[in-house]
């Protein structure tokens, strides 16, 4: 019985922590849904956020804000931040580069993230900034049925309810509105999007602003869990074998990788590192990728694409 | 000005600078010292106060002395992001400059040391890896260029168990425990495994071994192996974004605080303030004497080098690691000087500074005057000792300040020496090595 309490808990952390690499891969998704670009910056994206966030919530506290006053504020400067840091981009980077092919634009979103990342830490700060947020212990269940119970996360589920929830609105945004539309139609052809009148240069502001406040979400939680540093642009490692099994271009996509990748690592670690060493859980989660690859390139949720000739 | 006779203004500027024997004598009574260090990337919260420890020691010397007996200290910075790549780089980019090349090189990376070794063997050039690199290197027989100073990971690995042991209630106590080690699964977090290997053998407590991949930042499926397996003890070997997040990790579980220990370098503030309370009665050792704190030599950064605004730390400053690099400067300085007891008050190679630096011998007095005292312990490098001191401190976190909780403990050569000599001597046979004879006098 103690095994399979051992067992669940891992399945369990691993699952919630999978979430939170889809929180980080919307990012990915949303840009790449929307213009056909892969956003190499998504990353530096979620630093910026939580610099931003992190910075003016200390900088309110101190001023003698109250705690709830000082967080929606923040989180309002932190939006405004990545609203400027999304028009200049579309203003400087991509808007230059429409209608190029999209291994240019890729390329131009590594030098945006080199920038991001010196700009981020030059105006905010490089040390670590720790942010609370949400609450960090954890919940014992099953311990009547589990010798020692199933350890669980609060933290983790906070990002669950949150990765959720932000599906949820996506999916709608996409659906339902007029501007969702206007994304997907840029997203097949810019130049066809363009001629029908579509407002490129908008739309793409758009997409990276909700890309941004994606990246700001995935900041709140993962800040509260690392606290805010360097290290946070690790993250857009983690999101890529969820984006490959996921797809690119798929919002529940996104979030179904990332349950297999958490799950996939974590158990693979505990259960199958001890015979080989062990620190396997970050390649196995590109293994796990690469078996995807090969039998559904498009990965499980992507569009497939199929090209004329 | 017309912009001929600007040009012509220019030119001669530009050759009397050229010719002039005030710029010439002061670059050439200049002693070289590259300075690599990580200010980006995710090791540059850990690099950070270590580097400015560094380069404000330079130029207190600078400000107050005059530099060496005279010789101005040149010092640059290259940025490794501790990689071990771009250390490469760093290395042959500075190892030729100033008027004798490079005076000695210290990576602050285990694997860049490791990359450096034979490089700096070719180049005729010390390295020093003060509390890191590799622990065989101890041995400067076969080592001669590489000096780790004040302690190596097999001297923190035997002290760190000595803690334990003594925190249970004796070494008969350890027999039929757990212990856990959680590393860096790099060169670095490695380090200490043949040592533990040799004690759990010795005293019959299991070793876990679990490694941690670069950087860190996701750490569940270690601590839920923890958490299962419950260990009598968690042993961090980790750096940067690592150490926290293990600390936060440890809470998440609920696994006590106060059973994990870092070694020296798990143990600064950036390791423990992103975990706010949930750091309180983490432990770790300190590298010799002391961790953070002010002493003699921080009055006087204060009044030569902070008085003219030429500091370049902040909440850093007196911080563990910024006292760290101070006193690594300082080593490396002192074997300088020693050098110049033999070769001359001018600026030296990195061949007479590696007699310098194995000929160095601090006792308490001399570290006195330096301003160290409390720092650090005595310390006296020979040719087969070039760690120099081998002992260290057990600090714990209150949420705001480390706290020494436990007097000096020394590294047991017992057990660790037999490896260095093991490890040394199969590394001289691969790479065709001729051990020195110490015993006869260089």
């Amino acid at each position: 019985m103690q095994e399979l309490g051992s067992f669940l808990e891992v399945l369990i952390s691993g699952l919630l922590a999978g979430v939170l690499y889809s929180l980080v891969a919307l990012g990915f998704v949303l840009i790449f849904k929307a213009s056909g670009v892969f956003n190499f910056a998504q990353g530096a994206m979620v630093l910026l956020a939580g610099l931003a966030l992190v910075r003016a919530l200390d900088f309110l506290t101190r001023l003698g804000f109250p705690g709830w006053l000082a967080i929606m504020l923040g989180f309002v400067f932190a939006a405004l931040v990545m609203a400027l840091c999304a028009f200049l981009v579309q203003r400087y980077v991509l808007g230059p580069l429409i209608n190029q092919n999209a291994l240019t634009m890729f390329m131009a979103t590594i030098g945006a993230t080199f920038v991001i990342e010196g700009v981020a830490q030059f105006v905010f700060g490089s040390e670590v900034y720790p942010l609370r947020l949400f609450p960090t212990d954890a919940w014992i269940a099953a311990e009547a049925t589990f010798p020692g119970g199933i350890l669980i996360n609060k933290l983790d589920v906070w990002g669950g309810v949150i990765a959720g929830l932000l599906v949820i609105a996506l999916a709608l945004f996409f659906q339902y509105t007029k501007t969702g539309r206007a994304l997907r139609a840029v997203a097949d052809d810019h130049a066809a999007a363009q001629s029908v009148g579509i407002p490129i240069d908008w739309i793409w502001f758009v997409v990276w602003l909700v890309a941004g406040l994606v990246a700001l979400v995935a900041a709140a939680i993962w800040g509260t869990k690392l606290g805010v540093q360097f290290s946070i642009t690790f993250l857009a490692l983690k999101a890529l074998p969820v984006l490959i099994i996921g797809g690119f271009t798929s919002v529940p996509g996104a979030i179904i990788g990332g349950l297999i990748v958490g799950a996939g690592e974590k158990v693979a670690e505990v259960y199958l590192g001890p015979f080989i060493g062990g620190g396997i859980e970050y390649w196995f989660a590109y293994v796990l990728a690469l078996a995807v690859l090969m039998v559904r390139p498009q990965g499980l949720y992507g569009e497939k694409i199929i090209e004329r000739i | 000005m017309s912009v001929k006779a600007f040009k012509l203004a220019l030119a001669a500027v530009g050759g009397l600078a050229l010719s002039s024997p005030v710029v010439m004598a002061q670059g050439q009574n200049e002693q070289f010292i590259p300075l690599l260090s990580y200010r980006t990337g995710a090791y540059a919260v850990n690099g950070i106060p270590w580097a400015n420890g560094v380069s404000d020691y330079f130029n207190l010397l600078n400000e107050r002395d005059g530099g060496i007996n005279g010789v101005k200290i040149a010092f640059e910075e290259c940025e490794t992001g501790y990689a071990t790549d771009k250390g490469v780089e760093c290395y042959e980019r500075l190892k030729g400059k100033g008027a004798t090349g490079a005076a000695f090189f210290n990576p602050l990376s285990t694997g860049i040391t490791f990359a450096l070794t034979e490089k700096t063997l070719a180049d005729k050039i010390p390295i020093i890896t003060m509390g890191y690199g590799r622990a065989d290197s101890k041995n400067g027989a076969v080592f001669a260029w590489n000096f780790p100073f004040l302690g190596t990971y097999w001297s923190a690995a035997d002290i760190a168990m000595q803690h334990v042991a003594k925190e249970m209630g004796g070494e008969d106590k350890l027999k039929g425990k757990k212990i856990a080690l959680v590393f860096h699964d790099s060169p670095y977090g490695k380090e200490p495994i043949p040592t533990l290997q040799v004690l759990a053998k010795k005293y019959g407590f299991t070793l876990m071994e679990l490694p941690v991949t670069h950087p860190g930042v996701e750490q569940k499926s270690t601590w839920l192996q923890i958490r299962q397996n419950r260990p009598d003890y968690v042993l961090l070997w980790g750096w940067g974004v690592m150490n926290g997040t293990s600390v936060k990790e440890a809470a998440a579980v609920a696994y006590p605080r106060d059973k994990v220990i870092g070694v020296w370098w798990s143990g600064a503030e950036p390791d423990v303030l992103p975990a706010g309370d949930q750091a309180i009665g983490y432990k770790a050792l300190t590298l010799g004497q002391s961790g953070a704190g002010e002493f003699a030599v921080h009055a006087a950064l204060k009044q030569h080098v902070y008085a003219k605004n030429k500091g370049i730390a902040k909440d850093d400053f007196a911080q563990v690691l910024y006292n760290r690099g101070m006193i690594n400067a300082m080593l490396g300085v002192e074997g300088i000087r020693k050098a110049m007891t033999r070769y001359g008050n001018k600026p030296l190679t990195g061949e007479q500074i590696r007699w310098g630096l194995e000929n160095l011998d601090l006792p308490a007095e001399r570290i006195k005057e330096l301003g160290f005292e409390g720092m650090l312990t005595p310390v006296k490098i020979t040719c087969n000792d070039h760690e120099g001191a081998r002992s260290a401190r057990v600090q714990q976190w209150d949420g705001k300040q480390w706290k020494m909780i436990s007097d000096m403990y020394t590294a047991r050569q017992e057990y660790t020496e037999p490896l260095v000599k093991e490890i040394s001597s199969k590394y001289a046979e691969e790479k065709k090595i001729t051990a020195r004879d110490c015993s006869k006098p260089e």
